[in-house]
């Protein structure tokens, strides 16, 4: 048909959506996981002191950290309960390992439902390759997925 | 048979290239989804429409959903 220079996207859609870029359609105005994730969730390294996060995390007025590697790929998660032990302790010794995550491109509809279902009070949101994109709390995700239900358009306005 | 490029690969043919992007699904997930300034060309559609609708003197860069 002479076209000399075709190319395959073989990861597709599904890869794009995933690694959270944008997109256009009617889903895109609609909002994501990604889009309600808090980016400013404290991180920590596996082998840093409990006492040393529990401080950083305190101090910028969170009750959650997320461990990740150098790379920002997701290792566990602390949560308030897991910030209160040991001071002593290496994070690694002490975070909840291998929380569940979900992709950037799920509507807030559907992360509102399952965290409810699951009492899941935040959820790491990661590209598909585990890197950290940033924490999604529930209250977040169930007061857009009402609105978006008030408006009767199947989404909030964040 | 076309060449198999990764995410990267994609970005750098249309940014430099200004490569054609084209999803090959439904026009129902097409409109919901799709990469920005991609066109549609289901794939019952791709071999009759493909000449009308894109320039062959500037890459082409198909898609569908996943590997499957």
């Amino acid at each position: 048909m002479g076209f000399t220079r075709v190319y395959d996207y073989v990861a597709g859609k599904l890869d794009w959506l995933a690694a959270g870029l944008p997109t256009e359609g009617t889903n895109a105005m609609r909002p994501r996981a990604a889009d309600l994730a808090r980016k400013d969730v404290p991180t920590g390294r596996p082998d840093e002191h409990l006492e040393d996060v529990r401080a950083r995390v305190g101090a910028a007025g969170w009750d959650a950290c997320v461990v990740v590697n150098e790379a920002r790929v997701v290792l566990g998660l602390l949560r308030a309960a897991q910030l209160q032990g040991d001071p002593a302790a290496r994070l690694e010794a002490v975070m909840r390992p291998g929380p569940s995550t979900f992709r950037p491109f799920v509507s807030i509809e559907e992360m509102a439902r399952f965290m409810i279902e699951h009492t899941l009070e935040s959820s790491p949101i990661t590209t598909s390759d585990g890197r950290l994109v940033g924490l999604l709390r529930r209250d977040d995700a169930v007061r857009a997925a009402h609105r978006g239900q008030e408006r009767g358009g199947g989404g909030g306005d964040q | 048979m076309p060449q198999e490029i990764s995410r990267e690969e994609l970005r750098r043919l249309v940014a430099d290239e200004t490569a054609q992007l084209v999803e090959v699904l439904p026009a129902s997930e097409y409109r919901e989804d799709h990469l920005p300034g991609a066109l549609n060309l289901p794939l019952r559609r791709l071999e009759s429409d493909a000449r009308e609708v894109l320039t062959p003197a500037r890459p082409v860069i198909v898609y569908c959903w996943d590997t499957a």
